[in-house]
């Protein structure tokens, strides 16, 4: 058996460390102090991919994301730990885009690039927007069964006389796990606790390390300008491929802000200006006072 | 955490020395690789930014994987079982990662699966990894012992065996028993060539044997019956898969207690003679010791990065008197003092590097080509400048591993003697470096002939000749000063003609020797990168010329009539 499986990453500010300018005045995320990093669950997914690849030879393993000429990072990262490539869609147009719109945006280019797709995995949520709608419906979109909330892929079966496959996979659910089967092709959403993804394979860092997006190149430059050009040419997997909206014929009214019905009401930024603490010395008082509050808050007692 | 990106000295040592270049232009044919493998260089800075994305990987591995099981490793250790080790949970866990970033074969030639890498880049994975945890790094670096394979193996065992270590599969050297340690000339295995199924038999035991149940091993064993010197002694392959060793026990140890050290019984084991009979501790235990004493030396300066990077911590961390005990010269004294030496011992640690790389690549351009002239002069200068730095660069780095260690608790106080810090783990991890691949009393023996026939003084004038940096210059009139006791105190020792004395000052010789050597390399670092190296520089000299100065009188004091007070028969 051999599966197309396309992985959807997405390149994020890294939340988890935020600092006191994390946020822009005007409430938005500012992205120049945040380090740019592949999102956390989309490593998770890009696991359970090429688990399977290693598991039946002749998988192929694509990594698909939205975003400007910069996330081609999050492709060359995958490619580095075992993808076989990469698709980087990316169009003013696709700029401002909520879920809806960068479902649609997402399903469209699968339908370009992977018309045979078997599995389309990607990771529960981002951590800039944490909403965990875009897996799901860019299942809906597609018409695909999908599973969310993925621990691990259990097992891949095909049955060989009507060449059926389907999938079990054992998901997290409130209290518990569970263990499901469907058929393919299938959307899995892969939650956080799964396996931690593989790190880079050194032999693949040196043979991708200069693949790069046209986006990526300094202004005005081809290929055949940058510093080992002929390796280009005789690479082809060196030139990550981009995709515009007229790539995949997207419908314009769908993609980024026209296709975002989601609007932001307002934006309240919350800003601890003291630290909740209470400083007690040594002596009784204090000592006693702390004790009945304990007390009253049912911390102790 | 990156063990690679965080230790900006680390790179600094790989990309400053002119022989890098060198170095490259050998080890890749003049790239001639890269129209058949797509990881191969184009070019040297090609090369070198490939190093350095390499051991970023293993900076990255160690800091988010290897280091952080290390304390989990160091407390549940190897299990024996049915006669087989099984590793502690968290190794296999480091395995994995290891060999899924492909981390394995290092040095061997990409046709059989290698990333043919130069030896320095290697020396500075395995650093890496012992900083993360040395006991991993030994069952890690033991894949070190291809290149024995590699040298003097045939064709066939080298297509056999050097893609499956590349894989990821273990090695161990099997060559101590329990009556042949240091003197490996008394081994005593059997090997006997069986001739109804054309394969040599193994029979007997082993001891201390690292990561003794591993894959794939080479062994020591007497092939010619009735011998009871080194002259009988041949080196054998024994593949795990065919059977017939078990693990008879696994040691309790002090320290690197991740890495299972093994008893082993060999009950007519299958083997393959490895290369030549009667050659085996002659030639070819003396190349695979070579190489382990430099993934030591290695392991060693691993250890005193980390014991610099956990007395640093807990110093600025810890609040006595009311301030961080760092503010205190006596802590700070030490802390100093730990990186002086690190800085110090990891310069010659990659010089002695630098020196393998160039013989090694030329030993191996002999095996497709005749040499020229040149490069047959070349081969032989770097082989003598390894021989002589190896014994050098492992006693002395360990000896500070063992001293960094030992300061590292000391920061830490009272909290540093009990279990839950770091450093009570890696000052027992420390403890065995300056015991195996041949003790700090072997390792002088070694090197004391480079001493008493000038060849680390020829060395040690050509350094003295080369520009520094104008204000390096104040120092060269010390070091001068410490040459000359050297070379005073060498002549001393050479004048007396006593054996006895020689032996009672050869230590005292070596250390002197190790501090100027590495004081000298110290210096040029500070004068490329005085951010990096002009403090420690400040710091070393004091220590060296103090150590120096102690070494001088012990000798000056030595006279055939003491010897009598040292005896203890």
């Amino acid at each position: 058996m051999k599966l197309n499986i396309i992985v959807l990453a997405k390149q994020v500010p890294d939340t988890r460390n935020v600092g006191p300018d994390a946020m822009t005045p005007e409430g938005t995320v500012n992205r120049s102090a945040l380090p740019a990093i592949f999102n956390p669950e989309d490593l998770n997914a890009l696991e359970q991919a090429l688990r399977l690849k290693d598991q039946f030879p002749g998988t192929t393993v694509h990594v698909l994301t939205m975003g400007p000429g910069r996330a081609a990072e999050v492709i060359r990262e995958a490619m580095y730990r075992g993808a076989d490539g990469g698709y980087l869609l990316t169009d003013r147009a696709f700029a401002g885009a909520d879920t809806l719109a960068t479902s649609y945006a997402l399903a469209t280019a699968i339908k370009h690039v992977c018309p045979q797709v078997d599995l389309i995995i990607g990771g529960r949520q981002a951590i800039d927007g944490d909403t965990a709608q875009v897996g799901p419906q860019v299942a809906e979109k597609l018409g695909l069964n999908q599973i969310t909330y993925v621990e691990e892929i259990v097992e891949v079966k095909s049955e060989e006389r009507t060449l059926h496959s389907s999938l079990i996979a054992r998901r997290h659910i409130d209290g518990g796990v569970e263990t499901v089967e469907s058929a393919l092709p299938l959307v899995l959403t892969v939650n956080g606790s799964a396996a931690p993804c593989r790190p880079r394979n050194v032999k693949r860092v040196m043979k991708f390390k200069r693949a790069l997006a046209p986006l990526e190149l300094p202004q005005g430059q081809t290929y055949e300008d940058l510093p080992y050009a002929d390796q280009y040419g005789k690479k082809q997997y060196l030139k990550i491929q981009q995709l515009t909206t007229a790539d995949v014929n997207a419908d314009l009214q769908q993609c980024g802000l026209a296709g975002s019905p989601t609007k932001v009401k307002a934006v309240e930024n919350i800003v601890f200006k003291a630290k909740e603490s209470k400083v007690l010395t040594g002596s009784d008082e204090d000592i006693n006072g702390l004790v009945k509050e304990l007390l009253a808050s049912h911390t102790i007692g | 955490m990156n063990y690679y990106k965080d230790i900006p000295e680390i790179k600094f040592e790989l990309e400053n020395s002119p022989l890098m270049q060198r170095i490259i232009e050998l080890k890749e044919r003049n790239f001639e690789d890269k129209e058949q493998y797509d990881e191969a260089p184009q070019d040297f800075a090609d090369a070198m930014d490939s190093y350095d994305r390499v051991l970023d990987v293993v900076g990255d591995i160690v800091g988010n994987i290897v280091g952080p099981n290390a304390e989990a490793v160091d407390a549940e250790g190897p299990h024996h079982e049915g006669g087989r080790v099984r590793y502690a949970s968290k190794t296999y866990e480091n395995l994995e990662a290891m060999n899924k970033a492909g981390l394995n074969g290092m040095t061997m030639p990409r046709r059989y699966g290698g990333l043919n890498l130069p030896v320095t880049v290697y020396t500075a994975a395995n650093e890496i990894v012992s900083a993360g945890d040395a006991g991993f790094e030994n069952i890690w670096s033991l894949q070190d012992c291809i290149e024995t394979l590699y040298c003097f193996g045939n064709e066939e065992q080298r297509q056999k065996y050097i893609p499956r270590v590349c894989a990821g599969e273990t090695m161990s050297m099997d060559l101590t028993e329990p009556d042949a340690g240091s003197d490996l000339q008394s081994v005593m295995l059997k090997a006997t060539y069986d001739e109804e199924n054309q394969c040599w038999r193994l029979n007997g035991s082993k001891r201390f044997i690292t990561n003794g149940d591993s894959d794939i091993h080479l062994v020591l064993a007497r092939s010619e019956a009735g011998t009871r010197d080194g002259r009988g002694l041949s080196m054998f392959i024994y593949d795990k898969r065919d059977g017939g060793v078990d693990v008879r026990r696994i040691e309790n140890k002090l320290g690197i207690h991740g890495s299972p050290t093994c008893e082993l019984v060999y009950k007519n084991a299958k083997a393959e003679l490895c290369g030549d009979r009667k050659l085996g501790l002659i030639k070819y235990v003396m190349s695979l010791m070579n190489g382990a004493r430099l993934g030591i030396a290695a392991q060693s300066v691993g250890l005193s990065q980390t014991a610099y990077n956990e007395a640093l911590a807990y110093a600025r961390d810890r609040k006595q008197f009311g301030k961080a005990i760092i503010e205190f010269p006596a802590v700070a004294e030490m802390i100093s003092n730990i990186k002086a030496k690190l800085d110090a011992g990891r310069a010659l640690l990659y010089q002695t590097a630098r020196y393998v790389d160039v013989y090694k690549a030329l030993e191996d351009i002999a095996r497709e080509r005749k040499l020229e002239p040149e490069e047959r002069q070349e081969l032989k200068k770097y082989s003598r400048l390894a021989d002589a730095f190896t014994p050098l660069a492992k006693g002395m780095n360990s000896e500070y591993a063992n001293q960094n260690t030992y300061d590292c608790i000391q920061v830490h106080g009272g909290s540093g003697f009990m279990l839950e810090y770091a450093c009570q783990r890696i000052y027992r991890d420390a403890r065995i470096t300056s015991i195996y691949e041949g003790t700090t009393q072997l390792q002088t023996v070694a090197a004391i002939r480079y001493v008493t026939n000038g060849m680390y003084a020829q060395v040690i004038e050509e350094m003295l000749g080369e520009t520094v940096a104008p204000e390096c210059e104040g120092y060269k009139a010390r070091i001068q000063a410490m040459a000359e006791k050297l070379n005073a105190c060498t002549a001393r020792v050479k004048e007396a003609q006593n054996d006895e004395l020689h032996d009672l000052c050869a230590r005292h010789l070596y250390e002197m020797t190790g501090d100027v050597v590495m004081l000298l390399l110290l210096m040029q670092n500070a004068t490329r990168c005085p951010e990096l190296f002009a403090k420690s520089l400040q710091v070393y000299v004091n220590l060296a010329e103090a150590d120096v100065e102690k070494n001088n009188a012990l000798v000056n004091r030595m006279t055939t009539e003491c010897i009598e007070n040292y005896r203890q028969a």
